[in-house]
């Protein structure tokens, strides 16, 4: 068994009466694309947010790369990479501006920065567009630049918060072969979704409904405790019992 | 250190690509100084004055009490002590100062002349005018029925001298104004919306993400604002200097360190907006209403603060411009040091740590 970067023991946060996330369990080992699943409310922000240092958890335990989130967040930033469902980058940068600017506040030395922006533009095929504003490009190559530009770094675990909205199944493909050369680099991948196809993609995934986590396992074996075809029906027949939504 | 740098690049980057911004932060002091010619008359009440009384005799008196009772003066009092008048016109405890000499009833009875000094203070040329030409009416409606009780015709030669700014320009008055205005604009408003757009596009999560620290980010967004204020600072005074022949009479280097700590106020008005606004439309509204207006309105450039109801007067004195708008004049134009204004920069550094304290503050709960 490879060794787990994340683990978390009954975390909760709480705000006022309303537990957004209930005494969440589980473990993420190196190297796993772990999805993490839920509809609109159950809570998995909050508990991003808590595992990237940004919230600081009501109670329970959590390490992240081996850091305590209490204590070591400043460590746990510098181990984690992280792409949010907004689109990111600076539009009113160059590509290699951006690739420059989050490089720089990782800390890299300008040699590292320059061999990584050669490596990531030749990756990309961004050789064309390198000095184009980012606001120029194409929304399905901005999102795999984000993607690029949030594991530049090298972090042990890259958070994923809904990294494929609004993109076309061919660019989301493209944009899922990004994360499987980094999982196979030993990147730990921790991904939200809606889109159930990609749920597919993931080595294990967690549904939660209602702050809690429901179910856990790999898309496998969760179709085939709920008896279902696709993880669409998985995903329905758990999260119909929701009480809560946006 | 070298992060912080990296991020104070990309600020300027920002900044700088933005064309339509940079017109507007470059583009309208200019426009502003030169446009501004046209200051705003207004009628002036109980503007307070000294009298120097050193002839003590029946005509004398019966001007002052006439000066008295009219509702554009506040006598602030009678001194015979010439030094006393001159502090209290530099301190700006005073608009005007009336000299009555020796002899004054003397020399009206025998020689049929008499003379009278009125001296102003012309920072602000339009009220001096004005204030001046009141005293000048009091003292013909007085000689008029001097004129009749006596039968025969007799002069008050009024010597009218013009503190400051003798010509009676514009320029001493506006410059120092439309200096707080531009900086407020530049700093308050272009930082809040600079630090709301990071919010709003989602690159705000990212750097707090980032081991980068939230503080640091704050700082080295309102650097590149603190800079090119300071620029245009410097292009407001060579073009007041150059253009409209109005000197510096003061230290500059005092000014330009006043300047700072003005544009580090604005800076801490502009983080706490952002700390406290979600969207850049709303930062853009509150910075623009909030404090333009009343910047505007209250700094006392455009109309004289002495003029408005008692709970205005108190409410201006909230307004950051204000102190900064006086500061300038008394080292610009009246050639202060920092010994005439340290009350003001107190003020001014007071509002910015408790600024700034409150939104570090805010920022921090954000965060958990």
């Amino acid at each position: 068994m490879s060794e787990a970067v994340i683990k978390t023991d009954k975390l909760t946060k709480r705000f006022g009466d309303f537990i957004a996330a209930n005494e969440i369990t589980f473990e993420v080992n190196k190297g796993e694309i772990f999805g993490f699943l839920g509809a609109n409310g159950a809570g998995k922000t909050t508990a991003m947010r808590m595992l990237c240092g940004l919230s600081i958890p009501s109670s329970g335990k959590a390490t992240i790369a081996g850091f305590d989130v209490y204590k070591q967040t400043e460590q746990i930033k510098k181990n984690i990479g992280y792409m949010s469902q907004k689109f990111s980058l600076y539009e009113d940068l160059t590509v290699l501006e951006n690739i420059k600017f989050f490089g720089g506040i990782y800390g890299l030395t300008d040699k590292q920065i320059k061999a990584k922006s050669e490596q990531l533009i030749d990756q990309l095929g961004l050789q064309q567009e390198a000095k184009k504003l980012v606001v120029s490009l194409p929304l399905g190559w901005k999102q795999k630049l984000s993607f690029s530009v949030a594991v530049l770094h090298e972090p042990k675990i890259v958070f994923l918060d809904e990294p494929t909205g609004g993109v076309d199944p061919v660019t989301r493909r493209q944009f899922w072969d990004l994360i499987y050369e980094a999982a196979d680099r030993g990147v730990t991948i921790f991904v939200t979704t809606h889109y159930m196809d990609e749920a597919e993609y993931c080595n294990r995934i967690s549904i939660m409904v209602d702050g809690v986590i429901k179910a856990l396992d790999t898309p496998r074996n969760l179709k085939d405790i709920f008896k279902a075809s696709n993880m669409d029906e998985v995903f329905y027949e758990l999260a119909r019992g929701a009480k809560r939504s946006e | 250190m070298k992060q912080f740098l990296i991020f104070i690049r990309k600020e300027f980057a920002h900044v700088l690509r933005d064309r339509k911004t940079l017109l507007i932060l470059f583009g309208m002091p200019v426009v502003q100084i030169l446009i501004f010619g046209f200051a705003l008359t207004s009628e002036v009440k109980d503007a307070r004055i000294v009298i120097m009384d050193q002839a003590n005799d029946p005509a004398s008196q019966q001007i002052i009490s006439k000066i008295e009772a009219s509702r554009y003066f506040e006598l602030d009092r009678v001194v015979r002590d010439h030094q006393q008048m001159k502090e209290a016109l530099k301190r700006g405890e005073i608009r005007l100062a009336v000299i009555f000499p020796a002899n004054f009833n003397h020399d009206l009875l025998h020689q049929h002349a008499a003379h009278l000094q009125i001296i102003a203070d012309a920072t602000d040329p339009n009220s001096a005018t004005t204030l001046t030409s009141y005293i000048n009416s009091i003292v013909q409606e007085y000689l008029a029925d001097f004129d009749t009780t006596n039968n025969t015709s007799y002069r008050i030669v009024p010597e009218l001298r013009f503190l400051y700014n003798p010509e009676l320009k514009g320029a001493p008055n506006y410059v120092p104004g439309v200096m707080a205005l531009v900086l407020m604009l530049v700093c308050v408003m272009m930082t809040a919306v600079s630090i709301v757009k990071e919010k709003e596009t989602g690159t705000m999560e990212i750097l707090l993400v980032s081991p980068f620290s939230p503080f640091k980010v704050i700082v080295a967004k309102a650097v590149p604002y603190l800079i090119l204020s300071l620029i245009n600072v410097a292009s407001i005074l060579l073009l007041s200097v150059f253009v409209l022949d109005l000197p510096i009479n003061g230290s500059v280097l005092l000014l330009f360190a006043e300047s700072m700590l003005f544009i580090i106020t604005c800076l801490a008005i502009g983080i706490f907006i952002s700390v406290k606004t979600n969207t850049m439309q709303v930062a853009m509204l509150i910075s623009l209403m909030g404090m333009m207006l009343p910047t505007i309105l209250f700094s006392g450039f455009m109309f004289p603060i002495e003029n408005m109801p008692l709970p205005l007067q108190v409410f201006s004195n909230i307004i950051p411009a204000k102190w900064y708008y006086i500061i300038v004049k008394d080292i610009m134009i009246k050639g202060l040091g920092f010994g005439a204004i340290w009350k003001e920069t107190l003020i001014l550094a007071g509002t910015t740590v408790v600024m700034l304290v409150i939104s570090l503050k805010s920022f921090k709960i954000r965060l958990s």
